[in-house]
């Protein structure tokens, strides 16, 4: 399929339009995503396109009109909830792990809820402790919900469209430094299946696992060391739950070496979820411990020597890599 | 509106249907055969019931923790509600839901909700859906004095008066707040006021008399078809049991319960005189109508009883649809 070189913003933007094109019962719904186009222009070229009933503009109320979206979602209609940050997701808890994470099983499988909540994760830009939160541990620790981070542009348009006519709650996190970046996507229809990851990068010596727009970080250093003689294979997870640990797993019997890269602080982490699979499923196969690169146990600070800090970062995970061959 | 005899007697039939359905619910749960907690309907029947004899089979209901009585109004299935309290696997939700998760889609009936005000933004949502469909369905949501409280309440009652949706909040004024009396948490008991910064109409309705909590409705059904807005009805009444099966009741004052207990507040035995007084019914007929639901939920529970557990591999079914 010929390819073309699209920003994130745009690829997620394209997804939108289709889905909405071809479905009459997909909306979106949420602040500024109508007349205004939406805060970050996701949501660009809706409102004029398909009316103000299918690019809904809502007060600032996350959890009243998520919680519409699980109504509506419960009653046929595949609305799309776009939080503005996954921050302000914390107003909504309710109606997403209590409401639409649960319909399906505890109404014994009579009741879906196809709604999508869009939100921006992620620090890098001086948001400050409460707009710069990676929270996907949060969301992937609810059975019942699916959990998708893109980290290119292709994946984005790809899982995006995937995740609108996916039968279950889906929360799909964007990261805030990655709209800008540009790569390729496909002309035309296709699809990114939700559930697979993606070996980004092939090697041999070191199975770095990276979410988000940690694989971009990720696919640096793999640049870097290999410069040194270090190969490494990148495998991007892509969907968090659930999760390809097929793939992670053949990966990491491959290399016997292990990183897991992710943004969310240690404690808790996604990164620790990793981690203690492959300590199941792999371990007899490493040849020495896991080594996890996360962002530090800190709420995120304003100034940005600290903010470098508390992240995961390029030299972090040269250096995570390097420790197997010292 | 008007109302036919066949539709009152179908009333007093189906608020005969909760109040044996509840007893017979409580008799399980004191014999330990339920699991968890429940929580009784019991002399609030007659909101349940005028409010869903008010609408059609695709309008929509969101309802409480407190739901069986909802749930049998707006049509639901004894047999398949009674496997599910006593955790069937021929339940409505195959015994995974118990008490406070009972649905059914096909009803319009969008689940009972553990989370005190849950179902709220559930039935905005679906007047969204109507109203973004156009056909003119209509959704309620039930919540009790102390769910309107809740933060969803005032942040869907604007959207719902600024999009004009076809939405009906029914707040069952039983007068308590889990363990507490409501009052203890309301700065102005008058709930209709709830309504005044949004600018659709609060009433208030005697939520035990269910011909006039049926005539509130079927205004309310009126005004939201018409594509005029949310309606806030408050129908007063008493949570005659406790919060849940077992509640002590040392916050309630002595005596008090007695009153609503009575011919003239319960709303059976007011409506059964209201019957016999508009010669509708003979005594011997209103005594069938109770013995006629007695039976049902008696035949309810041997269907539940006689129905197998849950098989353990359904354990990991439905996690996802």
């Amino acid at each position: 399929m010929a390819e073309r070189i699209l920003q994130y913003r745009k690829a997620l933007n394209e997804a939108l339009h289709e889905e909405m094109e071809r479905d009459p019962n997909v909306f979106i719904m949420g602040e500024d995503v109508g007349l205004y186009g939406g805060p970050l222009k996701i949501s660009e070229g809706l409102y004029e396109r398909f009316g103000k009933m299918r690019a809904l503009d809502t007060p600032i109320v996350e959890e009243g009109f998520v919680s519409m979206g699980v109504g509506a979602a419960l009653v046929g209609l595949r609305p799309i909830a776009e939080i503005m940050y996954i921050d302000f997701s914390s107003l909504a808890i309710d109606p997403i792990v209590n409401q639409a994470a649960k319909a399906c099983y505890m109404f014994g499988g009579k009741a879906s809820v196809p709604l999508v909540i869009r939100t921006q994760g992620g620090a890098g830009r001086g948001n400050a402790a409460q707009h710069s939160q990676s929270l996907e541990a949060w969301y992937a620790h609810i059975p019942g919900l699916v959990v998708v981070q893109p980290s290119t542009p292709k994946d984005a348009k790809g899982l995006l469209k995937s995740a609108i006519r996916n039968n279950n709650p889906v929360v799909f996190i964007e990261h805030k430094l990655l709209y800008n970046t540009k790569g390729p996507v496909p002309e035309g229809e296709y699809l990114i299946p939700i559930g697979k990851a993606e070996v980004k990068r092939a090697g041999s010596d070191v199975t770095i696992v990276a979410t988000s727009r940690m694989v971009l970080l990720a696919l640096d250093a793999a640049e870097k060391l290999s410069k040194e003689g270090i190969e490494v294979e990148v495998v991007d997870p892509r969907t968090l739950n659930p999760l390809d640990m097929e793939t992670i797993a053949e990966s990491a019997k491959k290399t016997n070496r292990l990183v897991v890269v992710n943004e969310g602080v240690r404690t808790g982490g996604f990164a620790a979820e990793i981690v203690t699979r492959a300590c199941e499923e792999v371990f007899d196969y490493l040849d020495g411990p896991i080594v996890r690169v996360t962002s530090e146990d800190v709420p995120m600070p304003y100034n940005e020597t600290l903010e470098l800090a508390a992240i995961p970062s390029e030299e972090k995970i040269i250096a995570a890599a390097r420790s197997f061959f010292a | 509106m008007s109302i036919s005899n066949e539709q009152k007697i179908e009333m007093y039939r189906r608020m005969w249907l909760i109040r044996a359905f509840e007893e017979k619910a409580r008799e399980l749960f004191m014999k330990n055969m339920m699991r968890g907690t429940t929580h009784m309907y019991i002399g609030e029947e007659a909101i349940a019931v005028g409010v869903c004899s008010a609408l059609n089979k695709d309008d929509y209901i969101t309802s409480t923790h407190r739901g069986h009585g909802h749930c049998l109004a707006k049509g639901g299935d004894p047999k398949a509600m009674m496997a599910e309290l006593l955790g069937r696997a021929t339940g409505y939700c195959k015994g995974k839901g118990g008490s406070m998760h009972i649905a059914d889609l096909d009803l319009g009936i969008l689940g009972a909700n553990g989370i005190v005000g849950g179902g709220i933004g559930l039935a905005a949502g679906a007047a969204y859906a109507g109203k973004y469909r156009g056909d003119r369905s209509v959704a309620v949501s039930f919540f009790g004095d102390g769910a309107i409280n809740q933060g969803v309440f005032y942040e869907t009652a604007n959207m719902a008066a600024l999009w004009k949706l076809p939405l009906i909040y029914v707040c069952e004024q039983n007068q308590f707040s889990e363990f507490s009396y409501a009052e203890q948490f309301l700065a102005d008991t008058d709930l209709t006021k709830r309504a005044l910064p949004f600018g659709f109409p609060g009433i208030n309705v005697n939520g035990n008399d269910v011909l006039a909590v049926y005539e509130a409705t079927g205004e309310a059904v009126a005004r939201a078809r018409r594509g005029d807005g949310p309606t806030l009805i408050v129908a007063k009444t008493y949570r005659i049991e406790g919060h849940t099966i077992g509640d002590p009741l040392t916050y309630r004052k002595k005596g008090e319960v007695d009153i609503w207990k009575d011919d003239k507040h319960d709303p059976l035995p007011r409506m059964g005189k209201c019957l016999l007084k508009e010669s509708i019914l003979l005594p011997e007929e209103l005594t069938a109508i109770e013995n006629e639901a007695r039976q049902i939920c008696e035949e309810a529970v041997e269907f539940a009883l006689s129905s197998p557990e849950p098989e353990l591999k359904t354990l990991w079914d439905d996690v996802y649809a």
